[in-house]
């Protein structure tokens, strides 16, 4: 069997008779939570929720990075990026996500220098060929995406660049799985787990799911076939009474992690309290510098800030924790839409309101059909 | 945000190497990878190799979605 399995409809209608099999067996309605935005957008295009039993409820997480950056971070990097001192470096997804009264496109559309980067490298590059600015990137992601600024750091260290700094918004995946494994309102019965943060975890690191919230969770990869195994793979052990954490994307995923990585991060940043959209603060959710870095920390930096505003009428914070589905947001699709989102979920391409609105609404008005 | 994809090490120093797949070729940092060697995949993620991809693991992925097929499809 080759690689192209995992994209090979055949495959996908065997695996959808087998959950709905374990499902019949359960008897009851299941609440399987995707923590990934990059599982939501696979979830979504692959059409996977019309396909399942209607009683198997696929529930978005609050797995996407942009999205959960409260309205305040961005506030402050619109502020920097108002400094004329400052180039902003960002990757493109924060870009149009609204602060309380902007956004970095347009503050870049009235002059200020924004430069959109695919790596944190590229940053140091930008700081390099602008030794008289400040070069400030928004190092906004969870345990996949931070090594990367913490690399990027040790280059700046390393090479002397003195006028690299960061923006940390970093957010870590355990404390709000935590509290929404706990949420009585949610009933979880299961986890979806991440496959690219899971890289960098390891396995190993779930095991809190077993031990303090007694449910199952599977890591995965990003294929409608990976997903549909994980899907199937936590039905069985709903059936079984017997939750565990299991690893079906062990290509890239080890028991360990990648300890190499876990270290750099270790070596800049220490774990603090941060606010989330719609969780609000979770203590020991995120990082902060450590206080032997803090001349790279770009918080530091003086800008002046007004209070956070969220814009009227947007329920991102719900759809974060999955309490509703976008539909149920009264500004979804009308008013707020990719082209013109409101909504930090609606602007990020993996948020859960941006994958509904491409792939899901159509379906909701009565097509049906998955796309090849 | 989360996307990686994996790519082939043809080269590399101890913080850079040059990847490639499909014709795609591009320069990524490898301070996250200290064990990655040429000719292996590597997961890439904004920009740095973040992970090794292992072949046999992918093997046991591809013999497990088998097996489930086999078992629902009787």
């Amino acid at each position: 069997m080759g690689r192209e399995a995992l994209h090979d409809a055949r495959t996908v209608r065997a695996l959808v008779g087998s959950v709905a099999e374990e499902f019949e067996l359960i008897g009851r309605e299941l609440r399987i939570m995707e923590v990934c935005g990059t599982h939501t957008h696979s979830i979504a295009r692959a059409g996977l929720r019309q396909l399942l039993p209607p009683g198997l409820r696929l529930i978005s997480g609050p797995g996407c990075p942009v999205c959960v950056t409260p309205i305040s971070y961005m506030d402050r990097a619109v502020a920097l990026a108002r400094r004329p001192d400052v180039i902003v470096a960002t990757f493109g997804d924060l870009q149009r996500v609204p602060s309380s009264t902007s956004s970095l496109e347009v503050e870049s559309a009235q002059g200020a220098r924004i430069e959109i980067v695919y790596s944190a490298r590229d940053a140091v590059e930008l700081a390099r060929r602008h030794p008289t600015l400040q070069v400030v990137f928004l190092g906004v992601g969870f345990e996949t995406t931070i090594p990367t600024v913490a690399a990027s750091l040790e280059e700046a260290e390393r090479e002397g660049v003195e006028n690299y700094k960061v923006l940390v918004g970093a957010k870590l995946i355990e404390p709000p799985l935590q509290v929404l494994g706990k949420d009585p309102e949610l009933r979880i019965d299961g986890f979806l787990l991440p496959g690219h943060v899971s890289v960098i975890v390891g396995s190993g690191f779930y095991s809190f799911l077993e031990e303090h919230l007694r449910l199952p969770g599977v890591i995965v990869g990003f294929d409608p076939v990976d997903i549909l195994m994980g899907i199937l793979e936590l039905t069985r052990q709903i059936a079984a009474g017997d939750p565990r954490v299991s690893n079906l994307y062990g290509r890239v995923v080890s028991r360990d992690g990648n300890r190499p990585a876990r270290d750099l991060v270790h070596r800049f940043f220490e774990v603090v309290d941060v606010s989330w959209r719609g969780l609000g603060t979770i203590p020991n959710s995120g990082l902060a510098f450590r206080s032997g870095y803090a001349h790279r920390d770009a918080s530091r930096i003086e800008v002046d800030l007004d209070p956070p505003v969220e814009p009227a009428g947007c329920r991102c914070g719900e759809i974060l924790r999955g309490s509703i589905e976008p539909p149920e947001c009264p500004l979804f699709d009308k008013g707020c839409t990719p082209m013109h989102a409101i909504g930090a979920c609606m602007v990020s391409s993996e948020g859960t309101c941006a994958a509904w609105y491409r792939h899901e609404r159509h379906r909701l008005a009565g097509r049906e059909g998955v796309e090849a | 945000m989360c996307l990686a994809i994996p790519m082939k090490v043809q080269d590399r120093t101890q913080f850079d190497a040059l990847v490639e797949w499909r014709g795609v070729s591009r320069r990524v940092g490898m301070h996250l990878c200290p064990e990655a060697e040429i000719g292996d995949f590597v997961l890439v993620h904004a920009g740095y190799a973040i992970g090794r991809v292992d072949e046999e693991e992918a093997a046991k992925t591809l013999a497990l979605i088998e097996e489930v097929i086999g078992e629902g499809g009787e």
